[in-house]
């Protein structure tokens, strides 16, 4: 799922991917949409739970990533 | 109490608010705030778009947080998502304490947090196109007072 202007990245609120490595997840997806969910300022969670250790993501059949951009504010 | 709310659709805080007051015998005082979306710079809309997983968990967490350093009797919070129009209620914060210090500084600490610390996306409407918010400078220092 891509959240806030990730969605528009993406052109898409959310997009179902093959399930694996974090790392080859992303290279499976536009050059300009992987770069902007690498930002280091980008939380993500993995099944509705923050993850720290990005790197260490493997997603199985069934999982849930989102991206989350910094909110908003004022 | 705690009362922590994801709304979608208008609201009318005091609609909430009586009841949330109500809920409380004996209190000493109770402190709202109601954001509304502002009107001015041409702006037609606000959107407001969430993460249900993280978004209200957090919200019930900030309100707990509140009611125990402030020792509140109740908290309330509710906040809109979806699309709002100039004038809409955005969110509405009440806090019931015992004494009035503590039922100010509550709503003022719960809306720091929500404003900066919360799961929340916006984008606004001018001239028909939306354009994302970005986070400002003056919303960490706001956060910072409270540490």
């Amino acid at each position: 799922m891509f959240l806030g202007r990730l969605a528009d990245v993406a052109g898409t609120p959310e997009r179902e991917v093959a399930a694996g490595p974090l790392a080859e997840v992303l290279a499976d997806l536009p050059a300009s949409l992987a770069i902007a969910l690498l930002d280091e300022r980008v939380r993500v969670a993995l099944n509705g739970e923050l993850v720290r250790a990005v790197e260490t993501i493997v997603l199985e059949q069934g999982d849930e990533l989102a991206f989350l951009p910094p909110v908003s504010g004022g | 109490m705690i009362d922590v709310r994801l709304l979608t659709q208008p609201f009318n805080p005091g609609q909430f608010v009586g009841p949330f007051t109500h809920a409380h015998p004996g209190l000493g005082g109770v402190c709202t705030f109601v954001g509304e979306v502002r009107g001015e710079d041409g702006v037609e809309a606000l959107e407001l778009s969430h993460y249900a997983p993280l978004t209200l968990p957090g919200m019930e967490a900030l309100a707990a947080r509140a009611a125990s350093r402030f020792d509140l009797m109740g908290m309330m919070i509710l906040h809109r998502t979806g699309v709002m129009l100039p004038g809409e209620p955005i969110v509405c914060v009440s806090a019931a304490a015992s004494h009035r210090r503590a039922a100010f500084e509550a709503v003022d600490f719960a809306m720091d947090h929500l404003k900066s610390d919360s799961w929340f996306w916006k984008r606004e409407k001018r001239g028909g196109v939306w354009t994302w918010i970005e986070p400002r400078g003056q919303d960490h220092s706001d956060l910072a007072r409270w540490d």
